[in-house]
């Protein structure tokens, strides 16, 4: 067969593929095995949630938050309430133990998020054994939540102004325990994956992206660390009380599918060191602002606009607010990491196999929920 | 804060063009004219190295006197994490300046832009050189939902915007998604 026979392909992935994490539909244009294009169709899970929003007060609008990356939920929360408190210009009314709770139940969940994450890329790809080692863990910190908040899933604990509740001595006490073994077990996946010869053929030199591309494609967040940039909103813009705590930012240069992969497992490090440091320093006090009435009374914002943003387990979940001085925001733009890093797809598969679209989607950590908004 | 010195070379260079400049929350807004949004932009790129772009969305303000929409840029540089935001008005059935050439991420942003409010943005290029098309709702989708007028719920809200807003034409497309 000479190379004129050889004609573009035209393959149909998903919207329901076991790897897509939720409803992605991609269009792949193939020649052989290779990709010469990808058409990415997102929104199979669009619920209007700025639409929503701009019909809602501004505490109601908190439990939505939890919708995004349901995965992440505390995140979420976290980073519309900061957003609404930046919009208030009440941010340094907080007090030090609400920050202080909130970080760590920000650090749980992003080691609960990498963990998720960490199983179900490595499911993708064909390595089942992490799934259930990874779950384990997971269940411990649900169970945290669970004893400050009553649930599972979708907290909603994080409140504009502080925490809907203080956190009991027997969260304290699981979470010592959580902190000491942690480290233990997470070098039973380190042994699983990290040397594994399969794994790295899997993963290295795939999908490399340079450090222009990843800024250019908007990448943020780990897959944003992975080629080579020392991008960390905790330690470049920090908010709440990061400045006070200690730790690194772990980033790669090689930019492939397996730095990403590195990235997020020694950020679960990391996050774990940070939860030793909290519970040393968290300080007695309220869990709410003095001013309660400020924020639990129908906020009415002064007409103004805000973008306050957070480093969540999967980028820059970023929240623009305008006020026109009512009680409901005129317009909420969700800055969802998970959308750009879907656009992203096609640029960074580009030249690679047809199976290595799957580790390319694993690897930026996309879940619909978010990005469909 | 921004700099002042980015704030008077944009003044310099675009004179006229540069409208007003603002802050919120301590954010700073640079509102410029339409026509000059695109050089306004790329300026930035490259003289300023605002080489992260965070979002693009739309305001509807439709009881505005004037130009109906505003079109916001959220702008980062990476090496000192200044952050620029840039404000354009446009009117209903005005065309937007892509800025895909300079920014990939702009790809995903514009389609749910022009999605979301109708605001079309020509010269735009998707992957492969796509063109501009609807982002999150389906593509036979009719009507912009974010839009002010647009009913949130309800088949009376929904009765009323599909005889006001939408032509002749166009309104048995909607026909089947009336509840029974």
């Amino acid at each position: 067969m000479s190379s004129s026979d050889i004609r573009t392909v035209e393959l149909n992935m998903g919207p329901q593929h076991p790897s897509t994490h939720g409803v992605l539909r991609l269009i792949l244009k193939l020649n052989g095995e290779k990709i010469e294009n990808i058409s990415p169709r997102v929104g199979y899970l669009h619920r209007g949630l700025e639409k929503l929003a701009e019909n809602m007060t501004y505490q109601q609008f908190t439990p939505i938050t939890d919708r995004l990356d349901y995965v992440y939920s505390m995140n979420n929360n976290f980073a519309y309430a900061s957003s609404v408190e930046k919009l208030l210009g009440v941010t340094d009314q907080i007090p030090e133990r609400a920050q202080y709770i909130r970080v760590m139940v920000a650090e749980l969940d992003r080691i609960a998020n990498h963990l998720v994450w960490l199983a179900t890329h490595a499911l993708d790809i064909g390595a089942m054994t992490p799934y259930f080692y990874c779950m384990r863990e997971r269940e411990l910190i649900l169970d945290m939540f669970e004893e400050i908040c009553g649930a599972r899933l979708l907290y909603n604990y994080v409140r504009i102004g502080g925490v809907a509740k203080d956190i009991t001595p027997r969260f304290m006490d699981m979470l010592k325990e959580f902190v000491k073994i942690f480290p233990e077990k997470w070098k039973e996946y380190d042994t699983l994956l990290t040397k594994n010869r399969i794994w790295m053929k899997r993963t290295k030199d795939v999908a490399v992206i340079s450090t222009e591309d990843a800024i250019n494609w908007g990448l943020s967040g780990p897959s944003l660390r992975g080629s080579n940039m020392e991008w960390d909103l905790r330690k470049k813009k920090p908010y709440s009380v990061y400045p006070e705590l200690d730790f690194d930012i772990p980033y790669y240069p090689e930019g492939d599918v397996y730095a990403r992969y590195l990235v997020r497992m020694n950020e679960m490090l990391q996050s774990n060191r940070i939860l030793e440091q909290c519970i040393e320093k968290t300080p007695e006090g309220p869990y709410m602002m003095d001013d309660f009435k400020k924020v639990t009374k129908p906020i009415k914002p002064p007409a103004g606009e805000a973008y306050g943003y957070n480093e969540v387990p999967g980028g820059e979940l970023g929240f623009y607010v305008v006020s026109e001085g009512k009680n409901k925001p005129y317009r909420m733009k969700i800055r969802a990491p998970s959308f750009l890093h879907a656009y992203a797809i096609p640029y960074a598969a580009k030249g690679y196999l047809i199976s290595d679209v799957v580790a390319v989607i694993g690897s930026f950590d996309v879940v619909f929920g978010e990005c469909d908004r | 804060m921004l700099d002042e010195k980015i704030i008077n070379s944009l003044k310099e260079r675009f004179e006229d063009s540069i409208l007003d400049v603002g802050a919120s929350s301590g954010d700073s807004i640079v509102t410029v004219e339409l026509s000059s949004l695109h050089d306004v932009l790329l300026f930035l790129h490259s003289e300023f190295a605002f080489d992260y772009l965070l979002f693009i969305t739309a305001l509807d303000y439709p009881k505005r006197e004037g130009k109906r929409f505003d079109v916001v840029y959220q702008l980062r540089t990476t090496s000192t994490f200044d952050e620029i935001r840039i404000k354009a008005s446009v009117a209903e059935g005005e065309e937007v300046e892509s800025v895909t050439d300079i920014w990939v991420s702009a790809i995903g942003d514009e389609c749910e832009t022009y999605d979301m409010f109708g605001i079309w943005f020509k010269n735009h290029k998707g992957p492969g050189g796509e063109g501009l098309r609807r982002a999150l709702m389906p593509d036979d989708w009719v009507g912009h939902p974010l839009r002010k007028e647009y009913p949130l719920k309800g088949d009376d809200f929904a009765d009323k915007w599909t005889e006001k807003y939408l032509p002749e034409g166009q309104r048995h497309q909607i026909e089947h998604t009336r509840m029974p």
